[in-house]
């Protein structure tokens, strides 16, 4: 079998080369995102197949198309007369000497020379370019028609913020979940996900309805479930290491101005929770939202200038926020302190929402959290700087729904703002999951480092994942060809080039065990019994 | 050497890009297309026949009919054995390549052939040896012939993919370098693409 594709005819640096295919070559085999090398004069190319097209030498034979049901006729005149191009984006120059060898691939900066070859990319062109699984890199999946590893190498990855976006049904989940176990297994960060779902935690459920295992059943020392719906986790049967519970007095302003939106308070209303603050202190929420209806009360917004329907806006709002049954006038412990105790011994932390998932809650928690947990960080790192001692371990935050935190209005309030602009100084990125990138601030995105992003259909929606990338328009045909699911185009800081990756297999018996490192045997003869299981 | 059997004529006319040889015997020139060539020493020179004729020996006289009364065609033949001395068989072969030091051109000699130089039909193996490159294609579609150019590449191949043990791939392969040399004019190379069927 020959590799042999065409040859490049013409190209420009910015927008790929042509290629003509060989007469030999069926343009019906050639499949978008696949990878080719060229071989230039000096230097070898590695591209990917970004469109194809016909063309036709005489612009008659498109008038007065010839019999082809003569399959002599077809035979000549396919490759001759009739052929097939491709649209080749070269991304990466592969040199065999010995500079190039250590440095690795390079972006490139030039086309090849015409009539160069092109091949198709071999496994070890593959592996070259993207590396193969070892201790620092992690498979996630292999390229459409390979059965090469894509690797993505994690402490790299976890150095900046990242995101992973996809129409619902996608398998944005179940990439996550892999990444996750990445993570968990080859980075020294710790994660907080903060799972709306119930996802992550202790166990999924796959499109067909079947229940998948999660974190904490596949890594039972490293994984540490907390929750903010005990009832909804013991019916699920989950053990959970932590109910999470949060007073009143641990509510801040801030965290009541995310909620805005949700709580559809007005800005006047905003600015009137500060100045409770400044007046009752912190226990402020109590006492606002107990204000009884007295000339008392009156007189006092008075004095703070509070304007009446301003207060009842707010109060409505306060109520709704007193109602999530997780939130209580005294808390019994402190979350914070918990989530760090677990993160500080390099214990990953879900937080389960359980039957509040609601987005109210879910933005109020996890920024709440997040707010103080970054402060924390913060503080150990400044002092780490200081006294010369070591930092805290890189923390990774997951969010899901992301552009409720992160879009244009919210995105220069929220901590998830800030810790995605700041990346990497404190040692806390986020994970961001999202349906809908277009409504996430085009500053957070630019910032991210990698992005995973499985199908989008919504034009916003590739625009925006798309923003600055060289060779956007190319990958949008690209992104807008993945199949439905297990497909995804990975791109930017983690990936020497952008890469279309069916991912690797979560779910079976099978699959936990390649997951599991071989020295875990106990989990391994789980794992083992499992497989037994299904033959049963 | 070529063998006395294989000797169909004699050159009789010869140009840089034709030549036009004798029939031995009357009606046995070479078919349309097929491989013919001719020595002048030190080189063989190749061409290929693109028209026949067959006539009286004298410019001004006639055939005239004379099988009313004869009972068939060979009969008449037979009352008449002087026919076959005063009528002649000519065909024209277009030079397409040459051999010179045991190397092959396909492109033209820098001498037309000699007077008189005997013509040989090439075996099989020759033909094989000669067809390789189609190189000669663009010789005989840039000619001017009184014969259609269509019909003479379409016998040509024809004739020549007989001596390969895959015609159809050898016609493949054919079509696709006409394809290339008439990428302007898919008429004409669809018509010779119908007749190689």
């Amino acid at each position: 079998m020959t590799d042999r594709l065409g040859v490049v005819v013409s190209g420009s640096l910015d927008r790929g080369v042509e290629v003509k295919l060989d007469g030999a070559v069926s343009v019906e085999d050639m499949v978008v995102g696949r990878y080719v090398t060229i071989e230039g004069q000096k230097q070898r190319f590695f591209g990917m197949i970004t469109d194809i097209s016909l063309g036709v030498i005489d612009q008659k034979l498109t008038l007065t198309p010839p019999d082809v049901s003569d399959p002599f006729m077809a035979e000549v005149l396919s490759g001759t007369s009739t052929y097939g191009t491709l649209h080749v984006l070269p991304m990466l120059t592969i040199s065999s000497d010995v500079a190039s060898l250590i440095e690795g691939p390079q972006p490139v900066k030039t086309v090849p020379s015409h009539f160069s070859v092109v091949n198709l990319a071999s496994q070890p062109d593959v592996e070259l370019v993207f590396g193969g699984e070892d201790e620092k890199r992690f498979y996630v999946g292999t390229p459409l028609d390979m059965e090469t590893k894509i690797c993505l190498d994690l402490p790299e990855l976890v150095k900046r913020s990242n995101g992973i976006f996809g129409k619902s049904g996608t398998g944005k989940t179940f990439l996550t979940r892999i990444l996750l176990i990445g993570m968990l297994q080859k980075s020294a960060a710790v994660n907080l996900i903060f799972d709306m779902h119930n996802e992550y935690g202790w166990a999924g459920t796959s499109e067909g309805g079947r229940s998948v295992k999660a974190l904490k059943q596949l890594f039972p020392s490293k994984v540490a479930v907390f929750t903010l719906d005990e009832e909804s986790s013991r019916r699920r049967k989950v053990s959970t290491d932590f109910v999470v519970r949060i007073g009143y007095d641990e509510i801040e302003p801030e965290d009541m101005v995310l909620l805005r939106q949700t709580l559809n308070l007005t800005e006047p209303a905003v600015e009137a929770i500060y100045q409770l603050r400044r007046r009752f202190g912190k226990n402020w929420l109590q006492q606002a939202s107990d204000l009884p209806d007295s000339e008392e009360t009156s007189e006092l917004l008075k004095e703070l200038s509070i304007h009446e329907s301003t207060f009842q806006n707010l109060r409505r709002g306060l109520a709704t926020v007193r109602r999530l049954p997780f939130i209580e006038p005294h808390a019994p412990d402190n979350p914070v302190k918990r989530i760090l105790d677990y993160l500080d011994r390099g214990i990953n932390v879900v937080l389960e929402f359980g039957r509040f998932t609601d987005i109210t809650a879910y933005i109020l928690v996890a920024n709440l959290l997040t707010r103080r947990i970054h402060a924390q960080y913060r503080d150990r790192t400044e002092k780490a700087m200081g006294e010369d001692v070591a930092k805290p371990a890189p923390l990774v935050i997951t969010i899901e729904e992301a552009h409720r935190f992160l879009n244009p209005e919210l995105a220069s309030q929220t901590i998830f703002g800030t810790i995605a602009r700041e990346m990497r100084k404190y040692n806390v990125t986020l994970l961001v999951i999202d349906q809908r990138p277009s409504g996430i601030d085009a500053e957070v995105m630019s910032q991210m480092g990698t992005k995973i992003t499985c199908l989008l259909d919504n034009e916003r929606d590739i625009d925006s994942v798309l923003a600055g990338v060289s060779g956007k328009s190319a990958l949008k045909s690209v992104l807008a060809r993945l199949e439905s699911r297990q497909q995804a185009l990975i791109f930017g800081h983690a990936v020497p080039m952008p890469v279309v990756i069916r991912t690797r297999e979560y779910g079976s018996a099978q699959s936990y065990q390649e997951f599991i490192p071989t020295d875990r045997s106990e989990i391994k003869g789980q794992a083992e019994k499992d497989i037994e299981e299904l033959w049963e | 050497m070529a063998e006395l059997a294989d000797r169909v004529g004699e050159v009789i006319e010869a140009s840089t890009t034709d030549f036009v040889a004798q029939c031995y015997e009357l009606y046995q020139s070479p078919s349309l297309g097929s491989l013919v060539k001719t020595r002048d020493e030190p080189v063989d020179l190749y061409g290929i026949v693109y028209h026949a004729t067959t006539g009286s020996l004298g410019p001004g006289r006639r055939p005239i009919a004379r099988g009313k009364d004869e009972a068939s065609e060979e009969a008449i033949y037979r009352s008449s054995p002087q026919l076959l001395k005063l009528l002649r068989s000519e065909f024209s072969a277009l030079v397409v390549g040459h051999r010179e030091g045991g190397k092959l051109y396909r492109y033209l000699p820098p001498k037309p052939a000699r007077i008189h130089g005997f013509v040989y039909q090439c075996g099989l193996d020759e033909v094989k040896e000669f067809s390789q490159s189609f190189a000669f294609l663009n010789l005989l579609v840039n000619t001017h012939l009184p014969v259609s150019t269509e019909e003479i590449v379409a016998a040509t191949l024809r004739q020549m993919s007989q001596a390969h043990e895959d015609p159809h791939a050898f016609l493949v392969a054919a079509g696709k370098e006409l394809a290339v040399l008439l990428s302007g004019q898919f008429n004409q190379l669809k018509a010779i693409l119908g007749r190689l069927k």
